[in-house]
């Protein structure tokens, strides 16, 4: 069975199962919910009016026979948090789930007319609107539970927090784990607002009975398969028992800042003296000492990375899930904070509200700046999210993200560029992460284009830190294949292994190959995905940004970062490299 | 010359008289190389991906300074 789009209108309270048009069927995740978003939704359109979408999609090979670590779902549509185009994506169990149906991709549009919220229900029956009622103004965890009660088969739940309810800037979506929890989130840019919008407070996905799943050249994908999972399971990073399935991405707290990149303190210095004590070692050292919790933790059905953990308190009872390295530095370093149960608390509440934690951390940190609480207090960090939960106005104010709190605090310092916060690497310090974070469609985001492989941790060769000579190139690449990877369906770790293993690189794209039945091998990857960024930046421009949008903040060309003691030095016109070629006939 | 020694996620198992962080201040000879040091402290070298020497990226042959703050670090990555 062809895959098909799912298009639910909100306004007429419809949904209709749609043949997928010939323009969208060569595209997965995020390819298909930015192809969608490009073709369907107006680029000056508000993100929280009647005419943005939200679409969701599985990847390429979602759902498909033992496809390793591939169980990503993409949420896409134009961004509340940076007014541009948006793909977020997330694991849990939606990918899988939707694949099995046959959904190529959910187009949420519309407005409920009477302001009612609705609990979405999809099944191989149909889809029904029930009432959401009782799931207003309860948190992810309590909404997961519930409706594992309601619904047998163990459904996947797509939802949003008080956050989203409240169509707050930096609401994210969660998605349920293997064991219903809500830490999976695709976090970023605010797509919880706009599920909000659409006046849904949940999507259940129930694929009971139903297994549409098709493969075109299945010996093609059997083989491409197998050259990805022994990539995946030979390289040190990944294999059972590496650096990732040991000690989660926390692992890197202690490396970037040996690296003196670990932003500290609202981004004012590259090392924190309490990395060690919110590292990924210490979260495995917690669980083997307390109980209860565990690494190793498996967030989708089919991972063989399993880089997710469950961190415990002292009684071994669970706190959150999970602590990952962005989670840890900034709710902790970012925040001055060194005490790993506070950010596990903090995490809870985030996943429990839905909220990003990078945004909120970092959101933390510019009230500290802007002195409403200390660097370090932890105890008032913590709080400040029961201000969001109750919809405070200073709860309203923090869950808008760093800009809006920013001026409501008189900040000039602002981590962000188009309108979204930095993650956990300095670009002063590591130079390309900077042009990523400059350029990407997405507003500052690491995981779009993550040339910290070769800069830090020499996966995919080794290049110096500090300089920016070569690194517009070395981030175009980067981010036009994270474009395609983002479209498998594939978690985007499975990049460092095939960085290094051109075997796993070809395989990757023999299974896309074997699902779908276009012609492409491991030299399309980075064609297709420059196809796929071109549709983004060009969205961008209708929307209104052009280069001077893809800055870095000032107070990082003026102010000296310890302890390289460097500023970002690099020119505008480097910059404008990385996407000159959408204008100049290049490629 | 003294230098300090750090290493991290599974190379801990080398040193593990250190805490998570701690460094192990070493003694070195002039003209001692990064790589020798690793050999003298029994860290296999297929185990380790890279070398950071006072923050930045030094490789196996590299001599080692007095005082440099030395850090052996496998296969890692994430974010």
């Amino acid at each position: 069975m062809a895959r098909k789009i799912l298009r639910i209108n909100m306004t007429e309270l419809k949904a209709t199962y749609e043949e997928m048009p010939e323009k969208w069927a060569r595209w997965g995740g995020r390819g298909m919910t930015s192809a969608i978003t490009f073709d369907e939704v107006d680029p000056t359109c508000h993100p929280l009016g009647p005419n943005n979408k939200l679409v969701i999609a599985p990847g390429w090979v979602s759902g498909s026979p033992a496809a390793p670590s591939s169980g990503r779902t993409s949420f896409g549509g134009k961004s509340p948090l940076t007014g541009t185009i948006k793909e977020a994506n997330s694991g849990g169990l939606s990918s899988q789930k939707l694949a099995k149906m046959g959904i190529g991709a959910i187009i949420l549009e519309g407005t409920p007319k009477n302001g009612d919220w609705h609990m979405i229900y999809i099944n191989k029956d149909g889809v029904d609107f029930l009432p959401a009622n009782d799931l207003m103004g309860k948190g992810m965890h309590e909404v997961d539970k519930i409706l594992w009660e309601r619904f047998p088969n163990k459904p996947a739940v797509i939802g949003i927090g008080q956050a989203g309810e409240m169509k707050l800037s930096n609401a994210g979506i969660s998605v349920n784990d293997p064991e219903n929890n809500p830490g999976r989130y695709a976090g970023r840019g605010g797509m919880g607002a706009v599920l909000g919008a659409r006046g849904v407070k949940a999507i259940v996905v129930d694929d009971k009975g139903v297994n549409a799943i098709e493969i075109v050249d299945e010996e093609l994908f059997k083989a491409g398969r197998r050259k990805l999972t022994d990539s995946i399971q030979a390289h040190d990073l990944t294999k059972r028992d590496g650096a990732l399935n040991s000690y989660g991405t926390d692992v890197l707290m202690n490396i970037i800042n040996e690296a003196g990149g670990l932003p500290t303190r609202n981004f004012s210095a590259g090392q924190f003296e309490g990395a060690a004590k919110i590292s990924g070692e210490m979260i495995a050292e917690m669980v083997e000492k307390r109980g209860g919790g565990m690494t190793g933790h498996a967030c989708h059905p089919g991972c063989i990375i399993q880089c997710s953990n469950i961190y415990p308190d002292e009684d071994g009872s669970i706190i959150a899930s999970p602590i990952e390295y962005e989670t840890a530095f900034a709710l902790g370093a970012n925040c001055g904070i060194d005490d790993l149960d506070y950010v596990a608390k903090m995490t809870y509440e985030c996943n429990d509200i839905g909220l990003d934690t990078i945004e909120s951390g970092n959101t933390v940190a510019i009230a500290m700046e802007g002195g409403l609480l200390e660097f370090g207090d932890k105890v008032g960090a913590l709080k400040l999210f029961d201000e969001v939960r109750q919809g405070t106005p200073m709860g309203r104010i923090f869950g808008q993200g760093v800009e809006a709190t920013a001026k409501a605090f008189g900040v000039h310092r602002v981590p962000t560029v188009k309108g979204q916060s930095m993650p956990a690497y300095e670009p002063r310090a590591i130079k390309g992460i900077g042009f990523t974070y400059a350029t990407s469609t997405m507003g500052a985001d690491h995981t779009s284009g993550y040339t910290i492989a070769p800069e830090i941790a020499g996966v995919g060769g080794k290049v110096d830190q500090l300089t920016d000579k070569g690194k517009a190139d070395l981030s175009l690449t980067f981010q036009a294949a994270t474009a395609f990877i983002d479209s498998t369906g594939y978690c985007l770790f499975i990049a460092f292994p095939i960085l290094d293993i051109p075997e796993g690189w070809a395989g990757m794209a023999e299974t896309v190959a074997g699902v779908t039945g276009m012609k492409i091998t491991g030299e399309d990857v980075i064609p297709l995905g420059k196809e796929i960024l071109k549709m983004e930046r060009l969205f961008n421009e209708r929307a209104g940004f052009n280069e001077q949008d893809d800055r870095l903040p000032e107070f990082m060309r003026y102010e000296v970062l310890p302890p390289h003691n460097v500023v970002w030095d690099t020119s505008d016109e480097e910059l404008d490299k990385v996407y000159a070629w959408v204008h100049d006939g290049s490629n | 010359m003294r230098v300090e020694v750090r290493v991290f996620a599974t190379l801990r198992r080398y040193l593990p008289e250190l805490g998570i962080g701690e460094a192990k201040i070493v003694a070195v000879d002039p003209g001692t190389t990064l790589d020798q040091l690793r050999e003298s402290l029994g860290i296999p070298k297929t185990e380790v991906k890279i070398i950071m020497r006072n923050h930045l990226h030094a490789d196996f042959d590299d001599l080692i300074n007095d005082g440099d703050r030395i850090t052996y670090i496998p296969a890692v990555a994430g974010g």
